[in-house]
């Protein structure tokens, strides 16, 4: 689906990144833990985080992510804002909370970017 | 046949970074900047994408921790490799400090979403080649190479 369907399907508010609405969205990570993103998050997917900081927007770079989506209808500081403009990652914010925001994707076809870790460490 | 020594021991990048200890809101500048670097060298995707893992978590880490750190990174036809080396109050024990979970992090760390003792395993479990070396009280300092393929 588009980043645009995403949008109408969390009744989610673009924070930046209208422009990439029509981006190509499959497979999406939920964490709020960043070295867990860092760990498993595939490039393309999408971030479902509740954690607003820079740091998000720079995990978020690191990997090649298509878009953030902060969930529990969380807002982004001044300064993640402003660093997403820069290196043009797309941020969405639903009132959804996380369980709920994953639920309604995952109905309408998008997919976990990995099913389960490898091993029993949590390494991939 | 005569190999002109330039092309078999050609570097074709080596540049340093400084990261500054105890600025949250710098961490991650310098591992953006290896990564885009790396992305116009042409570099693989998988590569490039291993290597901002590692720098980040390492810069994360210098950050939270130490007090000032030099980066190289160093790219030739083979590998890329990146060294972070600290001053900072050391690792007493690395054994403990590479097991899953083991943290020493403040509500600093863990607001940012790191902290969670995950750093130093995500570092090796991406780089094919992992150094570390810690000093007491001097600082700390890794190595991770990542092979082209």
């Amino acid at each position: 689906m588009k980043l645009r369907d995403v949008k109408d399907i969390l009744d989610a508010e673009v924070i930046v990144g209208e422009e990439s609405l029509d981006q190509e969205v499959k497979t999406a990570f939920g964490a709020d833990l960043m070295s867990d993103v860092l760990a498993f998050a595939k490039s393309g997917s999408m971030l479902l985080t509740g954690l607003t900081n820079t740091q998000v927007v720079r995990t978020a770079n690191v990997l090649d992510i298509a878009a953030i989506i902060l969930v529990r209808g969380k807002k982004p500081s001044t300064e993640t804002v402003a660093l997403a403009r820069e290196l043009k990652i797309p941020i969405l914010t639903t009132k959804y909370i996380l369980f709920e925001t994953a639920g309604r994707l995952y109905t309408k076809g998008i997919v976990g970017c990995l099913q389960k870790v490898d091993n029993t460490s949590g390494r991939n | 046949m005569i190999i002109p020594v330039a092309e078999t021991n050609q570097n074709l990048y080596c540049g340093s970074f400084t990261i500054e200890g105890g600025n949250f809101n710098s961490a991650g500048i310098v591992s953006t900047s290896i990564k885009s670097i790396l992305k116009k060298l042409g570099i693989p995707g998988d590569i490039v994408r291993k290597a901002a893992i590692v720098s980040y978590e390492a810069e994360i880490n210098v950050v939270s921790y130490a007090k000032k750190a030099d980066v190289t990174l160093t790219v030739d036809p083979e590998k890329v490799c990146i060294e972070v080396m600290d001053e900072g109050p050391g690792i007493p024990n690395i054994e403990l400090a590479m097991q899953e979970g083991w943290s020493t992090a403040d509500q600093r760390i863990r607001e940012m979403g790191f902290g969670a003792g995950m750093g130093l395993c995500n570092i090796k479990n991406y780089s094919d080649l992992f150094d570390i070396t810690s000093e007491v009280g001097k600082g700390t300092h890794l190595k991770m190479t990542i092979h082209k393929p």
